[in-house]
């Protein structure tokens, strides 16, 4: 291999400390046996232990559990669907482009719009109904806005890779549309749907914005804690709970990883 | 045109539009049973839609597909008694090879043994029998190819469509697939209807070619017909090397620029070409008694099996056996037999 100029090497370095140094402190801290200050007094498990007897964070997790579970369920439903849709119905070039652009767009649009959107679409919708009162449903909706997207374009990137022969041949071999979905397209999807899901978990376990926009006073889930407790003061204990958030979200990510791929 | 054999397939009129392409244009023709049949064009002339539209797979804009006097134009692929091997081979990855050659039989509910007996017969047939319990991926091309052929023809369709499937294979492993492939087509007795590029492939495997150029058939007929018996200037170069001499019509012969060269026939135009394979003609010592001109040898090509020679007056182009031997600069004679001339339509 080429060797690399040594200033491109010390600034990657860097660029890799820059990001990962404030989460391993934030680790390091959780397993820290002071309450306050920066000196390290000894390895503890205490503030994890702590963690688990807490009702109101146990009741934030479970809470956050479910708004995943949910919404990632449903998304990945809806996402694989679009995906499908997007992809193989006969569009014609310039409705596709559009249908594209679409699709791309709650991607990159700032979380803090689409909360305000929800804002206003669930205050017009609770004049028709108190279904729309702020809560775990409302957020469970809200999530599965964004979340969809990101499925779709997951699953669409297999599809693609997939390419349209293999479904050819299937149909030439006989295949109604639902043998052809059961026996060829879903086993071969599988990898982009289960990569989507996990992508749309991480994300709703995550997203504050939405969440804080939506959320009803019995919904905190633990972002919503976090940043409440936070202000408040940070204690060892947001410590441990904002590692095991990381954690979650790490695995879920290697997991995405190998299921993408080939 | 001549009544199709009830078994036989045939196309009627088929035009095709791509937006502002026209693909096909009016194509007709016949496919008679157990025959194999090649449409032979270069890229982009329609010959893989044409195909398509056979498979099932693509529905032309007017026209008729008819399969054992059957018309099938609107019937979907999943429900014709025609199977395809795709240029990609489009094997489904996620199956063993023994599961891909059983999805056409296992799409149509047939018995579990029936699905054995059958799967195991042509993986035997193919030589694929040890590996019926590998992935596609874990295969060669070649291999590749053979499972492609055995899960469409262990469905026994009445017609095979081979949509070029020997480009992804080297020169050399190709030239043995098609001696193989025209066995087994000769064995089964089977329609075979496959799309080519490669006019010595064509001649190797096929009973009858149609020639294809711009989306409309040029020329039908044998593997010699074609090639010696070129209709037209394309079908004269598209099948191998042509020199094409233009000329006016005289008195039981034609004025060319290489002089005045008898005709076995009388073209039915004032000015038009004729064609002769390199091979065809002669170089002799002294100059014969017709259709004679004298050449020079402007470069010679040692090719292996023979010997090619660019001539001035150009560009003609003769081809010999490679233990002659010729230089730039050699004064020859050089005999064109009448027999030898095609007089071109066109």
């Amino acid at each position: 291999m080429r060797k690399l100029h040594p200033v491109i090497s010390v600034l990657s370095m860097l660029t890799l400390a820059f990001l990962y140094v404030p989460l391993l402190a934030v680790a390091i801290f959780s397993v820290n046996a002071t309450r306050y200050g920066l000196a390290w007094r000894g390895f503890t498990l205490n503030w994890y232990i702590k963690l688990f007897h807490n009702e109101v964070i146990l009741n934030a997790a479970w809470n956050s559990l479910v708004l995943a579970v949910v919404s990632t369920l449903a998304a990945t439903i809806l996402g694989t669907a679009l995906a499908i849709g997007i992809d193989r119905f006969p569009w014609t070039k310039k409705l596709g482009t559009t249908l594209d652009l679409l699709l791309h767009l709650p991607v990159v649009v700032p979380d803090i719009i689409f909360a305000a959107a929800l804002v206003v679409a669930f205050g017009l919708l609770r004049m028709l109904s108190s279904f729309f009162e702020p809560g775990l449903l409302n957020m469970i909706i809200g999530h599965i806005t964004f979340q969809v997207s990101f499925v779709a374009l997951v699953v669409r990137s297999r599809l693609v890779g997939i390419g349209r022969d293999v479904e050819e041949a299937a149909r030439d071999l006989f295949a109604d549309t639902p043998y052809l979905l059961r026996k060829v397209m879903l086993p071969l999807l599988v990898p982009g749907i289960v990569a989507g899901a996990m992508l749309a978990f991480t994300l709703s376990l995550d997203d504050f914005v939405i969440s804080f926009f939506t959320a009803g006073p019995d919904s905190v889930t633990l972002p919503l804690f976090i940043y409440a407790a936070v202000r408040r003061g940070v204690t060892p204990q947001i410590h441990a709970l904002s590692t095991l958030v990381l954690m979650t979200t790490v695995i879920l990510i290697i997991g995405m990883e190998r299921f993408t791929r080939d | 045109m001549a009544t199709t054999k009830s078994t036989g397939l045939a196309v009627r009129g088929i035009n095709k539009r791509f937006g502002p392409v026209n693909a096909l244009k009016e194509i007709s023709l016949d496919v008679q049973e157990g025959e194999f049949f090649t449409l032979l064009g270069p890229s982009g002339c329609g010959k893989t839609t044409l195909l398509r539209i056979i498979a099932g797979l693509e529905l032309p804009d007017s026209g008729k597909v008819i399969l054992g006097g059957q018309d099938i134009t609107s019937l979907p692929a999943t429900r014709r008694q025609v199977n395809t091997v795709f240029q990609s081979y489009a094997l489904f990855p996620h199956l063993t090879i023994f599961d891909n050659v059983a999805f056409g039989l296992r799409a149509r509910k047939f018995p579990k043994n029936e699905i054995e007996g059958r799967v195991g017969k042509r993986l035997e047939m193919l030589g694929l029998l040890d590996m019926a319990h590998r992935r596609p991926h874990q295969l060669s091309g070649g291999q590749q190819q053979r499972v492609a052929l055995a899960r469409a023809l262990v469905n026994e369709p009445k017609v095979l469509l081979l949509d070029e499937p020997m480009s992804a294979l080297d020169a050399r492993l190709r030239a043995q697939v098609q001696v193989e492939l025209r066995r087994l087509q000769r064995k089964l007795g089977q329609t075979f209807i496959l799309v080519t590029h490669d006019q010595a492939e064509a001649m190797v495997v096929s009973d009858r070619i149609a020639v294809m150029n711009q989306g409309m058939i040029i020329q039908f007929g044998s593997p010699k017909d074609v090639y010696e018996q070129p209709r037209t200037r394309f079908v004269a170069e598209f099948l191998g090397a042509a020199n094409l001499l233009k000329g006016r019509k005289k008195h039981h012969g034609l004025e060319t620029d290489i002089g005045f060269l008898v005709l076995e026939r009388e073209p039915k135009w004032e000015n038009g070409t004729v064609a002769i394979r390199p091979e065809r003609m002669h170089i002799t010592e002294d100059p014969a008694s017709v259709n004679s001109t004298r050449a020079r040898v402007r470069e010679a090509i040692y090719r292996g099996t023979d010997l090619d020679l660019w001539l001035d007056p150009g560009p003609l182009r003769v081809r010999t056996a490679s233990n002659q031997h010729y230089e730039a600069g050699d004064e020859i004679w050089l005999e064109l037999p009448s027999e030898a001339l095609v007089i071109l339509d066109e």
